[in-house]
């Protein structure tokens, strides 16, 4: 048991920090060149020599193009008409299809700009290649954007997912154990044994949750340390507020687990909850996906979703050094979210048994 | 072979690693006999019944259940036992009536043979109230009880029973060796391992197992007049002290 | 088979009794396809941005206006000094500031040159580079109008044609993974939770003491969640179809099938993990914690597998549900056939085989 709870979580950290980028990148670049020309060459260059696109094949027909998508094999296709360079040169304009398999809406819409950047950046060459400029005319205006990416400058993505997940391997591990737990020994038969004894069942419950507290705890020290040392992620802000915070965090997830143990009957149970719970809590986080999109009533439900506040406190505090006050909001709602929890966890306890 | 001996044991061993779990025991078993096989916590008697049920490969010797070898006949055993476990592994949320069609289903009873069982059962043990019960709710000693017949449903030529009796008072415990009697009486077999020195009294011969070796073997009075005490519990106490 | 239906009974009874179980085993995918299906989105939209103007004219409240009616952005604060930046970041609701230099419009109209600077909190890379990227087009755009006059039009245009999505919905590129996941994590459990439950429970010895043989147990306890996973893909789909109106442009019976082999190889996965742990507790931490995350992170459901590093491409080969969202999007959206996806079909029954053949042996060990 005791690799599943350690190993298991540190080896995702590790290895799935690294899958969650939405970058897109590596495009499965194919083309149908119909004019054999060196413009339709020059364009096709063009894509070759973008870090984005992996030029991987030339089709003949849209036929065999339209196949190969199906297949999977291919992202984007551009289709070069025939005559394209006479069109060109004689009516200074030309029309190119491009095919981009939107499935994954997000992703061809980025697929779509770079597309269209490189085609733009066609067309710069030729205006300069082909035309002649009138010179007479007044300079256009120029609207210069400077684009700065505070706390994380090379966009690194790790840095944004490794505190991401490690929130999540903190929850799961500790919402599992404690939600297991006791309607484990009410499922064996021991629960009636302690019953029994003079044990208060404050007592009872405080013997019971510290183990999983320090466990939640442990896998955030060795995860900091793995952010630190294997990622590189910068710790800005203090560690102090981080640990305070995740103590509170852990009771709350506790109360849960504790929640869901005496209102179950066997750990079936107590386990299919817990899994519906956590898969709504991570996917409506903020971790994966962004919240100011959802609509206003799934915005308005992650309020009651502690990872949410989890996730921001860590972006806060590790990424940007983000204080005392600034997580004040975040600190008093989950301070709520566990006095709530245990006192329902603790009243019924006491009245199921 | 002896067709009057149902089990017959030659030097079986079984060793995990470098432990010696059971240490070449040898002994048979008559038909219609009430076999009582003691020994304390660990001393290997629960790994040596898993060898004769076919759940467990023995490392060496021989051991021949029902007429068949355990080594390459296991299947064959397992239709001609019944076994009851030390949980009474009936399902808590099956009624005592499913209970018994489940069990006799996979012993491959007929569904008249099933009904005629269920009913035979209800009457014997006078289950007509709690038969649609779910057995979760029903006291210790009736699981016991009705997990019993439920292992001589099909008829077993040899019944393993594995501490049978733990937990449950007097009463159950006497009315449970009076079941046990009857069965013996009708010519099933019976092989008991249990803590109870008193049960070990009811027995009609007993084997005493000691860090994985049979150390005495006989029927309850002989062994008595052997150790020179007066019960069962002294013969065990005298062994297991060495 | 006499005794085989007698177990499947005996297995019915077990999950019919279980009231609770059953409804959530029937509730929670309902729930989750529907609030995830309206709720999640990769895209971006009404992101709060904050701005800084320096130059406060017509013409940067022009732009300011321009882009607070974009649906991408919504502006909710207006700050005035370069030290307030850093405090509104912290804080953690704005996600980008804009600030314009001083003398902005003058500066254009002279020089005909000026700069707004896009401060982006990283800390969100995607989002901040996809702010970036939108505020800059909005810009691009302005000055492309105040330029009309002067220059010529692009010569050479791009006709993009979006296929088997073309209004870009997220819930295309969302159903088919939540489908995926639900039918993953519920069938892999349930069967590992139903066969240790028999172990820990004690009745497992029972069965292996009787003449019912390890596979027919297996089989038997399987086969019921096959029953109830299937019924579970289909209100899936259902909801995907009707309300989600999510095309179904290939062949159901095709979807069908892929759907029980799919389902299929989940369970077996189960039983592989049941085959290796004791308890309930272990069976469900590992089915938990060791499927939940990597099912999410590594099948292409939210991300791009092939944006990947190398080794992580390879090892989501290794992932079941990676092959059969690829066969679901390719059934459902592109309207393929059998010809098109044989062969993660093909990976999917090898998958199934193996998990089921390590589990025999691992079972047959266990009786040593």
């Amino acid at each position: 048991m005791l690799p599943i709870i350690f190993v298991l979580p540190l080896l995702q950290l590790i290895i799935l920090s690294n899958a969650a980028t939405f970058e897109v990148k590596n495009i499965k670049f194919a083309y149908i060149d119909n004019d054999h020309s060196k413009s339709s060459r020059v364009l096709i260059e063009k894509f070759g020599a973008s870090t984005y696109f992996n030029v991987l094949t030339a089709f003949p027909t849209q036929k065999l193009a339209s196949s190969a998508m199906l297949k999977g094999e291919v992202d984007v296709v551009l289709e070069i008409p025939s005559h394209f360079e006479r069109d060109l040169l004689k009516e200074k304009k030309g029309t190119l299809g491009v095919t981009i398999n939107a499935i994954d809406g997000a992703a061809a819409g980025v697929e779509n700009v770079y597309v269209s950047q490189i085609i733009q950046n066609y067309n710069k060459h030729i205006k300069t290649d082909l035309m002649q400029f009138s010179e007479s005319q007044i300079q256009p205006v120029d609207i210069a954007t400077i684009p700065l990416f505070w706390y994380n400058e090379t966009l690194n993505y790790k840095t944004f997912m490794v505190p991401g997940i490690l929130v999540l391997l903190v929850t799961m591990i500790t919402l599992f154990l404690s939600g297991m737990n006791i309607v484990r020994e009410k499922e064996i038969g021991t629960l009636e044994q302690i019953n029994v004894t003079p044990i208060k069942k404050s007592q009872f419950i405080i013997g019971k949750l510290f183990p999983f507290w320090l466990i939640g705890m442990g896998i955030l020290t060795v995860g900091l340390l793995i952010a630190k040392f294997v990622f590189g992620v910068p710790l800005i802000g203090s560690l102090l507020l981080m640990y305070i915070y995740t103590a509170i965090y852990i009771l709350v997830v506790l109360g849960i687990g504790l929640f869901i143990s005496n209102y179950t009957d066997t750990q079936q149970q107590a386990m299919f909850i817990a899994w519906f719970f956590t898969v709504i809590f991570i996917l409506m986080s903020g971790l994966f996906t962004p919240i100011e999109s959802m609509p206003k009533w799934a915005q308005i439900l992650t309020e009651f979703n502690p990872i949410k506040y989890f996730v921001e406190v860590m972006r806060m505090v590790m990424l940007k050094g983000s204080g005392f006050m600034d997580i004040l909001p975040q600190l008093i709602k989950t301070l709520l979210y566990a006095i709530i929890m245990n006192g329902l966890a603790v009243w019924s306890y006491k009245k199921t048994t | 072979m002896n067709s009057n001996k149902v089990i017959q044991v030659k030097g079986l061993t079984k060793m995990f690693g470098d432990f010696t779990a059971v240490n070449a025991i040898t002994f048979a078993v008559e038909k219609g006999e009430i076999f009582g096989f003691l020994g304390a916590n660990g001393a290997g008697k629960t790994t040596a019944m898993k060898m004769l049920i076919g759940i467990s490969n023995p490392t060496s010797g021989s051991a021949h259940v029902a007429g068949f070898d355990v080594f390459t006949q296991a299947e064959d055993i397992k239709k001609n036992i019944g076994y009851m476990s030390q949980k009474f592994a009936l399902y808590d949320d099956l009624t005592v009536k499913e209970n018994i069609t489940f069990f006799g289903g996979i012993y491959g009873l007929s569904k008249l043979k099933i009904k005629e069982k269920t009913k035979e059962m209800i009457d014997d043990l006078g289950l007509e109230d709690v038969a649609n019960q779910l057995v979760g709710a029903l006291p210790l000693g009736w699981k016991q009880k009705i997990s019993f017949s439920v292992a001589l449903l099909h008829e077993p030529k040899i019944v393993f029973l594995d501490e049978p009796t733990g937990g449950v008072d007097p009463i159950t415990r006497r009315q449970f060796w009076e079941m046990i009697y009857r069965a013996a009486h009708q010519g099933t077999t019976i092989f008991v391992t249990t803590h109870y020195m008193d049960e070990a009294e009811y027995c009609d011969r007993v084997s005493i197992m000691v860090s994985g070796k049979i150390e005495a073997l006989d029927t309850p009075k002989k062994l008595k007049e052997q150790f020179q005490v007066t019960s069962m519990n002294d013969v065990f106490l005298k062994l297991a002290r060495g | 088979m006499k005794r085989f239906i007698g177990f499947v009974t005996k297995e019915f009874y077990h999950i019919f009794r279980d009231r609770r179980s059953l409804f959530i085993l029937f509730g929670m995918p309902i729930v989750q396809i529907l609030l995830f299906g309206f709720a999640i989105t990769n895209e971006i939209n009404n992101v709060d941005i904050a701005i800084l103007d320096h130059s406060n004219d017509a013409i940067t409240k022009e732009i300011i206006n321009k882009i607070s009616a974009s649906k991408y952005f919504s502006i909710i604060q207006l700050i005035e000094r370069e030290d307030d930046i850093e405090s509104v970041f912290k804080k953690g609701n704005v996600k980008a500031v804009l600030n314009f230099e001083q003398d902005f419009s003058k500066n254009l109209i002279k020089e005909r040159q000026a700069t707004v600077q896009i401060l982006t909190d990283a800390t969100d890379p995607n989002t901040a580079n996809t702010i970036s990227n939108y505020v800059n087009s909005i810009l691009k755009k302005y000055q492309q109008e105040q330029n009309k006059a002067i220059t010529i039009n692009y010569v050479i245009v791009s006709e993009p044609r979006m296929v088997y999505n073309p209004e870009l919905k997220s819930v295309y590129m969302f159903v088919p993974g939540v489908m995926t996941i639900i039918l993953m994590l519920v069938s892999a459990m349930m069967t590992s939770i139903s066969i240790t439950r028999e172990k820990e429970l004690g009745t497992m010895e029972i069965l292996l003491v009787s003449p019912i043989k390890p596979f027919q147990v297996i089989v038997g306890k399987v086969f019921p969640y096959i029953f109830l996973s299937v019924i579970n893909a289909i209100i899936i789909v259902l909801l995907s179809i009707f309300i989600f109106k999510m095309p179904v442009q290939g062949s159901l019976i095709l979807l069908a099938f892929e759907s029980i082999l799919f389902i299929v190889s989940a369970l077996a996965l189960g039983i592989l993990i049941s085959t290796i742990s004791a308890t309930q507790q272990t069976a469900m931490m590992i089915s938990l914690m060791g499927l939940m995350l990597p099912v999410i992170l590594l099948s292409g459901f939210i991300f791009p597998i092939s944006s990947m590093p190398i080794p992580l491409q390879f090892i989501s080969h290794a992932i079941p549900a990676k092959w059969f969202i690829i066969i679901l999007k390719g059934i459902m959206l592109k309207g393929v056939g059998l010809e098109f996806i044989w062969k993660e079909t093909l990976i999917l029954i090898g998958m199934t085989v193996l998990f089921m053949g390590i589990s025999v042996k691992k079972y047959k060990i266990r009786l040593e």
